[in-house]
């Protein structure tokens, strides 16, 4: 099978897998707090929750498969899926939802095709999408940033009880307000009016893009950015989805009609953009791994990104682009082989097409 | 061919070469109606009873049929066996054929159907034909249900909803809810689900045949010390 034959991450030296997975989570750090400081305890919640489960998972299938736990589980693979994966999860989840998610990532998406470097999915989006389409509703209530309404956010305590009983068990929650629909989603139902009259009437949006969501794809820029310098991953995939997003939001934007799609800068900071362009789409073992093979990857990445947010049934999209693209990755990497060194340029003269 | 006994077909139907996990053919109805029980058990006995018919048929005309136009006319005696299966269920459980829908009538295009008959009945004689249908069908029907019983069970919570489609009224009370206050798990009744407990059964049954294999090996008789091998190539003269 010429699907399975890329077992990345190659990377040697001074990074192994446990360090680049340790720099990964140091890296969320930012996006992370930027959504604790807009929608509460929850996003914390949801990542020690899912982080619990996901120890456990990964320590169940390395049982069950006899290899050495301790040994897979100090590389702190397991952790990162799991963080990327909660942070995806609206806050104030209840706990078999973020389970079901982990064990769906874990098991199914990672242990039964291999393990470590032989997932062709992304674990984390896998985990999501299966949540996404089993259980829509609790998917895409998202709580509201903390300046969108007047009230008080959930205590801790109370995060924690919704964690276990669920939404209703709190009377805040049956507050108007304390969920309401994301920017993308407002920008997807709306047919009537311009995008400067959304922003007059809808509290969700902020100074570019989400109220709050602006801040926390900053954050998760900045930790590309930190990412980056640690040469834990190389530019190529991320900015080439970063263009093409911009290109293609840039070109069906037209200043702001009732059927444009939003400016440029609000697609680039809203939603999952920095943070699946950063964190997602890196991902070494299901993107493509020559440098040309990442641009295009990338690229195509941010177009589906766009054609579904605008054109599609749901409001954002990083989790379908990337399994999308994950499916076409070895055929990327077949295409675009770098030339070995020491072998000749192909001669274009001489091949039978010709020009 | 040497005429095979009755246990082996019956053997070869439900497990050696069962159709669905071994064989893996007629995915298309096994994945696309098992969403329940009794759409499972609706499939499996419409499937059975056509496998049934047209081994038979096929198996009566095998001498007059020549061999360059057998499947075209393998597939005609099929299509007539499908066609009286959908009438009578149209007539009698009306309900169940319309949420069977299209995937009735695509019984005809159903690979076991046509495998078995050009791979088996039509070297045999009627009533060996007759049952390895029976058996195959049976074998489709087992994992259909296993399936449709899988994928309820994890997708409502609950087993054997609407049963009275097929059994009458008093089939109606045979609900069980396993899972009181269960949220839908959608996964499990569309398609993707269908495809990943098929990937599980398959695995299980491999599993059980390999822990069979090692059971017997196990068993096997050791030779005893000092027994020579027995020399099988060459001329002992």
């Amino acid at each position: 099978m010429a699907l399975l034959n890329i077992t990345s991450p190659h990377t040697s030296g001074p990074l192994d897998t446990g360090k680049v997975m340790q720099l990964v989570l140091i890296a969320t750090i930012p996006g992370v707090l930027a959504l604790h400081w807009h929608f509460g305890w929850g996003v914390l919640i949801n990542i020690v929750w899912a982080s619990i489960a996901a120890l456990g998972a990964e320590a169940l299938a390395l049982a069950l498969r006899k290899r050495p736990i301790k040994f897979y589980l100090s590389d702190f693979s397991v952790l990162v899926t799991a963080v990327l994966l909660a942070i995806s999860i609206p806050p104030y989840s209840p706990w078999w939802l973020i389970t079901v998610g982990i064990v769906f990532s874990v098991l199914i998406a990672k242990h039964l095709y291999g393990g470590i470097g032989y997932n062709p999915f992304n674990p984390a989006m896998v985990g999501y999408v299966v949540l996404l389409i089993s259980f829509p509703i609790e998917m895409t209530t998202w709580a509201s940033p903390r300046q969108a309404y007047d009230g008080q956010l959930p205590s801790l305590i109370e995060s924690i009880t919704v964690l276990f009983s669920g939404r209703d068990a709190l009377p805040i929650f049956s507050l108007d307000g304390i969920t309401m629909a994301t920017p993308l989603d407002i920008l997807k139902q709306n047919s009537t009016l311009t995008v400067e009259d959304l922003w007059t009437k809808f509290p969700q949006f902020g100074q570019w893009g989400g109220l709050g969501w602006e801040w926390a794809n900053i954050g998760f820029l900045a930790g590309g950015i930190f990412l980056l310098t640690q040469r834990v991953f190389t530019w190529h995939a991320p900015i080439s989805m970063l263009v093409s997003l911009t290109v293609m939001s840039a070109f069906f934007y037209d200043s702001g009609s009732s059927i444009s799609g939003g400016s440029p800068l609000f697609h680039l900071l809203s939603g999952a953009t920095m943070f699946g362009a950063f964190f997602i789409v890196t991902d070494p073992v299901t993107s493509a791994v020559s440098n040309k093979g990442k641009i295009i990857y990338g690229a195509l990445i941010g177009v589906l990104l766009y054609l579904i947010r605008l054109w599609g049934s749901y409001p954002d999209a990083m989790a379908f682009s990337v399994l999308l693209m994950n499916f076409a990755a070895p055929f990327l990497d077949y295409y675009t082989q770098p030339r070995t060194y020491g072998h000749a340029k192909k001669d274009r003269s001489k091949s039978e097409g010709g020009q | 061919m040497a005429n095979p006994s009755y246990k082996e077909l019956s053997l070869n139907g439900l497990w050696k070469n069962n159709p669905a996990v071994v064989q893996l053919l007629g995915l298309c109805p096994l994945l696309a109606v098992t969403g329940s029980v009794i759409n499972a058990i609706g499939m499996g006995l419409a499937t059975t009873a056509v496998l049934v018919i047209s081994n038979s048929c096929v198996s009566l005309v095998r001498g007059v049929v020549s061999d360059a136009v057998r499947l075209p006319a393998f597939v005609m005696i099929i299509a007539a066996a499908v066609t009286c299966i959908e009438l009578l269920m149209q007539a009698y459980t009306y309900e169940l054929f319309q949420i069977l829908g299209i995937f009735l009538p695509l019984i005809t295009t159903n690979c076991v159907i046509l495998g078995r008959a050009d791979a088996f009945a039509s070297k045999n004689s009627l009533l060996p034909a007759c049952y390895d249908g029976l058996s195959m069908g049976a074998g489709f029907m087992v994992i259909l249900i296993l399936l449709g019983a899988v994928r309820e069970l994890v997708g409502t919570g609950a087993l054997f909803n609407n049963m009275d489609l097929l059994f009458g009224e008093s089939a109606a009370s045979w609900k069980v809810v396993v899972f009181d206050d269960y949220k839908q798990f959608l996964l499990a009744i569309l398609p993707p689900g269908a495809f990943i407990f098929t990937g599980f059964i398959i695995a299980l049954k491999n599993l059980i045949d390999t822990q069979i294999k090692q059971h017997q090996d196990a068993s096997k008789e050791k030779p005893a010390a000092g027994a020579k091998r027995v020399r099988v190539t060459g001329h002992i003269s």
